[in-house]
């Protein structure tokens, strides 16, 4: 089990003759995910890898179910994309481009609550299910990808991308695997929180603890805190906090484009108190988290 | 990226909010004829990108044109909270009979703007949310139905505010919704927003903040204002230091080689990306190490930018060494960092294995990055060591 994508997701890249998006659609092909059907409009008729390249969204939904779409334009063509793959019906969005206006990421989480889809990012590189499926650029090559990443039972949460990688790698070496790793994405409104991905982790059972990246600014952690306190959580959580010297630099902006401090809210303290009160581990330093996580696991069993 | 106050205020004018009589004055003598041209009591206020400015002794009241001219010259050599004054905004003073606070900001866990509205103005909004929570009311706003004012006379009314009070206030309120909406701004607020003792409401101070990501959206608006595209409005203004390393992250639109910030110490850093960044930052600072600089690659720059960025950090004062340090990189490639630190370390006159104290990234194309660095004897390490203990290494070396 996993959570969001496994073997039998299928999905299409919006904006597949990019650069970039060249490079995902292979990656994630030769990862084995079914990689569906690409988006650009004008460019009907091409192949990308073997991808059937259509004009618009409808054109592939009105011939054959698709559970996702990774999106892959730029800024200014991004909500109308996102809006293309809502109003077809598609489930689970991934937004990889990163500078999109806030209002304009409200505007797409408030058509996608209400026609029931999900949005991930943006500003984030995808989710991963360990030998099943990698639905963005999370873990680059596919090669690359292999060796960061093991099946297992861990569920990863993080506002960066490298850093959902760097702590996929450490549990790997340490001999654990991943259930699925979200890149949740590092803007300061996002499409799905730590807390709203947090029920289909404690859904899971294949799913047994979390890893979290987090970083200053915004509120998510202390929501987060909040979900695991309120629903009395089954999963052991540990976080890692970085951008500790920012606390000192209000106003600066560092690392994504939701990283600032500029409240007490939004400081490192503040966030590991509110973590630490809702009973979430905070690890020190990255290697110390498959220690944390194989503590809490056995006190578990 | 923040307004000076007289910018947003011209922002308001420009949709028909009230305002007073006001010149932005440059010297002395701007100051008294602005006063004189006004007539009768003014104000005169610091144009700084910073709150407090009554609290620094940064805003004075005049009766007279000579007086307006002797403040100008006691407010513009004020810092506040580390921030210069611009210039000075000179505005009539009108008698109030009561003051209010309404601002827009977006509520993060929500997903939506939410506007803010108080019959307790003129003071910090948060201490009136603690103090007298039932005087502040939130009301969030859609942003895919069209905006419709009876958002404002809700929030009007949720503190008890009825009357020709609220009919005057709610096309005010619906303005200045209008204008965060339409202009992206990530903070439109009035406080206070004032009822003059004939009844009338007036703009007394204003703020404005609008979202980085949308200055090329706004950008006819922001050259009416006289706003450059190279002012970034942060907490405090960049240094040639910081300033040049934007101008590497330019020259080229592929890959990030920039957002370089500097620090005091003696350790350049070249580390990425957003989130690994932050990670090492805290980490070189766990070890006693002294950051000379923070700095983000990620995205696969060009071998140049890499290399102009390595030139840069390495000829800031100070600098002994550098750590070249990333998480498990996905799409930045191994051999392309690796050529260009050691490109930049050549063309600076210093030679790659003494002056690069660690590298470390791991991830796509690390192979042919590793065996760059081995031919350069530049000591790296893989995955196998960890981000936090590459820092060490690196600060290890330093005297």
């Amino acid at each position: 089990m996993s959570i969001l994508i496994d073997k039998d997701t299928t999905f299409i890249i919006q904006g597949i003759t990019g650069r970039e998006a060249v490079n995902m659609t292979r990656e994630c092909l030769n990862y084995g995910s079914k990689v569906v059907g690409g988006v650009t409009p004008g460019r009907a008729g091409r192949e990308i890898y073997g991808v059937p390249v259509f004009d618009c969204v409808r054109d592939i939904t009105k011939r054959m179910k698709v559970n996702g779409a990774v999106v892959s334009v730029p800024p200014k063509f991004t909500r109308d994309a996102v809006f293309e793959a809502i109003e077809n019906g598609i489930e689970t969005i991934v937004i990889v481009t990163e500078r999109i206006p806030r209002q304009e990421v409200a505007q797409m989480v408030e058509l996608a609550n209400l026609r029931g889809a999900r949005i991930i990012g943006p500003n984030c590189l995808g989710i991963i299910t360990p030998g099943q499926c990698k639905m963005g650029g999370v873990g680059g090559p596919a090669d690359d990808t292999r060796k960061a990443y093991s099946s297992g039972p861990v569920g990863i949460m993080s506002r960066s991308g490298g850093m959902t990688t760097e702590i996929a790698n450490t549990l790997t070496a340490a001999g654990l695997g991943q259930s699925t790793a979200v890149s949740i994405g590092g803007d300061a409104i996002i499409g799905s929180s730590y807390a709203e991905i947090m029920p289909l982790f404690e859904a899971d059972p294949e799913t047994k603890a979390i890893a979290i990246y987090s970083e200053p600014g915004g509120r998510m952690e202390a929501e987060l805190a909040e979900w695991v306190r309120e629903n009395n959580s089954r999963l052991p959580v540990v976080a890692f906090m970085a951008g500790r010297f920012m606390d000192e630099m209000p106003g600066m902006r560092f690392g994504h484009a939701g990283t600032i401090v500029e409240g007490k809210a939004d400081t490192t303290a503040e966030k590991i108190e509110r973590m630490r009160e809702a009973g979430i581990a905070v690890a020190e330093r990255i290697e110390d988290i498959p220690a944390l996580i194989k503590e809490r696991l056995a006190e578990a069993a | 990226m923040r307004f000076y106050e007289y910018e947003s205020k011209e922002l308001f004018a420009r949709h028909g909010l009230p305002l007073g009589q006001r010149a932005v004055a440059e010297s002395a003598d701007q100051a008294r004829q602005a006063a004189a041209d006004i007539g009768g009591s003014v104000v005169l206020k610091s144009q700084v990108l910073s709150g407090g400015r009554m609290k620094a002794g940064a805003v004075k009241f005049a009766d007279t044109p000579d007086e307006a001219a002797a403040h100008f010259d006691a407010i513009m050599p004020i810092v506040v909270n580390g921030q210069n004054a611009r210039s000075v905004l000179v505005e009539s003073k009108s008698p109030i009979a009561k003051e209010y606070y309404v601002g827009i900001t977006w509520d993060g866990r929500r997903k939506l703007p939410v506007l803010i509205f108080s019959d307790m103005g003129g003071i910090d909004i948060e201490e009136v949310a603690e103090t007298h929570p039932e005087h502040v009311s939130k009301t969030h706003i859609s942003t895919i139905l069209p905006f419709s004012p009876r958002v404002a006379k809700e929030a009007i009314g949720a503190v008890g505010v009825t009357g020709s009070e609220l009919n005057r206030l709610t096309p005010i309120i619906s303005t200045l919704v209008e204008i965060f909406l339409h202009y992206d701004l990530t903070l439109a607020e009035i406080n206070p927003l004032a009822q003059l003792e004939n009844g009338k409401f007036i703009v007394l101070d204003g703020h404005v903040d609008m979202e980085a990501e949308a200055r090329d959206k706004h950008k006819a608006l922001l050259d009416d204002l006289g706003i450059q595209p190279e002012e970034t409005r942060q907490a405090r203004p960049p240094t040639d230091f910081e300033i040049k390393g934007a101008q590497v992250d330019a020259s080229d639109h592929r890959g990030v080689a920039g957002n370089v910030v500097g620090f005091d110490g003696n350790l350049g850093l070249v580390i990425g990306a957003g989130g690994g960044s932050l990670t090492l930052f805290d980490a070189v600072r766990k070890h006693g190490g002294k950051p000379a600089n923070y700095c983000e690659i990620g995205g696969n720059p060009s071998v140049k930018k890499a290399k102009e960025l390595t030139k840069l950090i390495l000829s800031k004062p100070g600098v002994e060494k550098i750590a070249v340090m990333m998480n498990v990189v996905s799409n930045t490639r191994v051999d392309i960092v690796a050529r260009a630190v050691i490109k930049g370390c050549i063309e600076s006159g210093r030679d790659p294995a003494e002056t690069i104290a660690i590298f470390r990234i791991p991830g796509s194309w690390e192979d042919e990055g590793f065996k760059i660095l081995k031919k350069y004897n530049v000591e790296f390490c893989d995955r196998s060591v960890s981000m936090y203990e590459a820092a060490g290494r690196a600060v290890a070396k330093m005297s």
